[in-house]
């Protein structure tokens, strides 16, 4: 019997081996556990039995720094996978490395894939191009930061849980009430360098760095002390002083409190949707990003977080070919009104995003539709296509230690950024240098 | 008469140390080499290029603020951890030899922290002093003790010194319990018939008779506070608020694995490694000259 069993089992083994020998295998690695990497395993699983050609594998490696020096290392090694997912702020590092990355533009054109750029949206597809209209890398989930509002704390606090946050000068007044009716947390936020630099920038059409934001150039500089930026900090730090704006970490710690009630105003990125609905024992809302009135030009459009698909070099035609099929498929309408509709992260193509609305989804799910909307009613300027730039990650914590200064009160908003500009062009230069 | 085995052939020998030669050569003598041969260049992340730079990288970190107050921090940083884990465990071993009853169980209980790895516990400490809805933090609330370790340069380095020291107080408890107990009880008996207290024996007798186990542990805790306490400060605090808690190893990491800045990491490497060397000089020199064995 166990005989029997056991030759079963090898034949059966030998029967795949032999099935997959005719496919080509390609491998996938990416930064998603829990729902998203269920919902990436479904993604590559509908894949896979869709054709027989090509078979995807999909690996975890970790958090998105971790999968970006999983890649690194295993193309040092000569072992890369064929697709490695990289964090929007890893942009500039994969696109320095030219000879480890196949653009997905070449990617589409040699594979002879019918491939639109233009089917993405434009603050999207902007960041993860060139200058000249040339697509690096795929996109793959991206968000963009909201005001996420508990509406019931709005109303204890004896506020109309329908009043007006479009504005900063708003958002303020609301503050001030919040903390004379006793609320322990009136503000807290998520991701600080990225919704209250990166895309404050972009919101008002300021840069953020020279060069375009770096798109034009490794010779860039930060330019994040300008009087926009140091405005708005020092109201925030303002806040923090007396209590009404409360700092719980730099990553998305304050997440926790929002969805435990304790906090009223949250800014966060559009993605934290699913989490939010499952787990928030209260009434919510989501609004628009606020911006400063007054401010020329303000609101543009915000700038996408998360992650793009890029393809690696040292693969053959036929690797190629089963990627580019799989890419496609990635941003194809259904897949990804699927993916918006699951996750919260953006619609990436203006099909995707219409096929969502024709299904219903915004109707069901108002508020769902805010991110798409900020992101889509203006066209990008250079100022709010995205930001490039090498040692980005560092860049951050820099502006996370430096920010931390101001709600410490240990700093004012101008020495904090202009030391956070001064430290993160010490950066770039080391950047530049490595990568001439 | 000195005894002395003496091996007739030069093969044998040779083929006794080999493994412990080999794995000093894979584990230390290449990484270390590479390290400095690294710290000369500054390539890029893909290894696709690479420009000498000489001393440069060595340069560059000098004469970065930052960097220097680093070396401050983890001089802090390690001193605490030192103190505080020793201490401790010094403490604890003392009770427990005087112990009658039960005293398996006691130090069966003492040894368990060690066996958390220092991610896990770094994320036990997080979890009992969040900020927001953790257990001390709000006892210390209740106290009217506003605990904000995010924002708070000294609360964040209290906190990860007693998260790195708790499951090293185990280590160290079992090395001082061991050494109390080789203490011949004739000593200290003698001199308690002789009139002498506790603490004036523990102070001229019991210590000085442990100072081969203290100096061992000193070396030891120092190079465990330098190098293997990143998981601990990686969970915490990511090196935050500001710089308070960025010690050197961990800027090692992130300057390599965050930033990609392989030269810059290598040439840290490379200034840890002397150090370390210097200090565990220092040590034997200086401080080995009042062990008694």
């Amino acid at each position: 019997m166990k005989h029997a069993l056991s030759f079963v089992a090898v034949s059966a083994t030998l029967a795949s081996t032999t099935s997959a020998f005719a496919q080509t295998e390609i491998e996938f690695w990416h930064a998603f556990t829990g729902r998203l990497g269920d919902l990436v395993a479904e993604q590559v699983e509908t894949f896979n039995n869709s054709q027989s050609d090509y078979v995807v594998t999909a690996s975890h490696k970790g958090n998105y720094s971790e999968t970006l020096n999983a890649g690194i290392a295993a193309f040092r090694a000569g072992e890369q996978p064929e697709i490695l997912m990289v964090f929007e702020i890893g942009t500039g590092t994969m696109m320095a490395a030219k000879g480890a990355i196949v653009p997905v533009y070449q990617l589409m054109e040699d594979a002879g894939a019918d491939f639109d750029p233009d089917a993405f949206i434009g603050s999207v597809k902007g960041y993860y191009t060139t200058t000249d209209g040339k697509m690096l890398s795929m996109p793959f989930n991206s968000s963009t930061p909201v005001l996420w509002v508990n509406r019931d704390a709005l109303e204890a606090a004896g506020i109309d849980p329908d009043v007006d946050l479009t504005t900063w000068q708003k958002v303020g007044d609301v503050l001030s009430q919040l903390k004379a009716a006793g609320s322990t947390c009136p503000l807290t936020t998520a991701w600080q360098s990225w919704v209250h630099i990166e895309n404050l920038s972009a919101y008002h059409n300021v840069p953020f760095a020279t060069q375009e934001n770096g798109f034009a150039g490794l010779d860039t500089e930060l330019v994040i002390n300008g009087p926009v930026q140091v405005q708005h900090i020092q109201a925030m730090g303002d806040w923090a002083k007396d209590g009404k704006f409360i700092y719980t970490g730099r990553r998305n710690e304050g997440g926790a409190n929002f969805r435990a009630g304790e906090c009223a105003l949250f800014t966060e990125s559009s993605a934290g949707y699913a989490g939010i609905k499952s787990e928030a024992q209260f009434a919510f809302d989501v609004r628009p990003l606020p911006y400063w009135d007054g401010t020329e030009g303000a609101p543009q459009n915000t700038i996408i977080g998360g992650a793009s698909l890029w393809v690696m070099a040292g693969h053959s035609p036929e690797e190629y070919e089963a990627t580019a099929a799989f890419l496609n498929f990635l941003s194809s309408p259904e897949i990804q009104a699927k993916w918006h509709q699951d996750t919260g992260y953006l619609p990436i193509t203006k099909a995707a995003g219409e096929l969502t609305r024709e299904q219903g989804f915004y109707d069901a799910n108002p508020g769902t539709d805010i991110a798409v909307i900020q992101m889509t009613t203006k066209e990008p300027t250079p100022n709010s296509k995205g930001i490039r730039l090498g040692s980005f990650d560092q860049i951050r914590t820099i502006i996370d230690e430096e920010l931390e200064g101001v709600w410490a009160g240990d700093k004012s908003a101008q020495e904090a950024l202009d030391s956070a500009a001064e430290r993160g062009n010490v950066l770039l230069r080391r950047f530049e240098q490595a990568n001439r | 008469m000195e005894k002395r085995v003496t091996f007739r052939g030069i093969w044998l020998p040779i083929l006794l140390v080999l493994p412990q030669i080999v794995i000093t050569a894979v584990f230390f003598f290449y990484p270390a080499g590479k390290a400095i041969w690294q710290s000369l260049f500054i390539p890029d992340p893909f290894g696709l290029s690479m420009q000498y730079v000489g001393l440069g990288n060595f340069e560059y970190l000098l004469t970065d603020p930052y960097y220097r107050g680093a070396f401050a921090t983890t001089a802090i940083f390690s001193g605490l951890v030192t103190l505080v884990s020793m201490g401790c465990a010094l403490f604890l071993a003392v009770l427990a030899d005087r112990l009658i009853k039960g005293s398996g169980t006691y130090r069966t209980l003492l040894i368990w922290p060690y066996a958390v790895a220092p991610a896990v516990a770094g994320v036990l400490w997080l979890f009992m002093f969040n900020t927001r809805v953790g257990v001390v933090t709000w006892y210390l609330g209740q106290l009217g003790y506003d605990w904000n370790h995010v924002l708070n340069p000294h609360e964040a380095m209290g906190l990860v010194v007693i998260a790195s020291s708790w499951g090293r107080v185990s280590y160290n408890f079992l090395f001082f319990l061991a050494g109390l107990q080789a203490i011949p009880r004739s000593v200290v008996e003698a001199a308690a018939i002789d009139g002498a207290r506790f603490w004036t024996r523990f102070r001229t007798i019991v210590f000085p008779l442990l100072s081969p186990t203290t100096f061992f542990l000193l070396v030891v805790n120092i190079v465990y506070a330098f190098f293997e306490t990143f998981g601990v400060i990686h969970t915490i605090t990511s090196g935050g608020p500001q710089q308070a808690t960025t010690i050197l190893v961990y800027k090692v990491y992130s300057d390599g694995f965050v930033g990609q800045d392989l030269g810059s990491s290598a040439a840290q490497s490379v200034i840890l490694l002397i150090l370390v060397s210097i200090l565990t000089v220092i040590q034997f020199r200086y401080i080995e000259r009042r062990v008694h064995y």
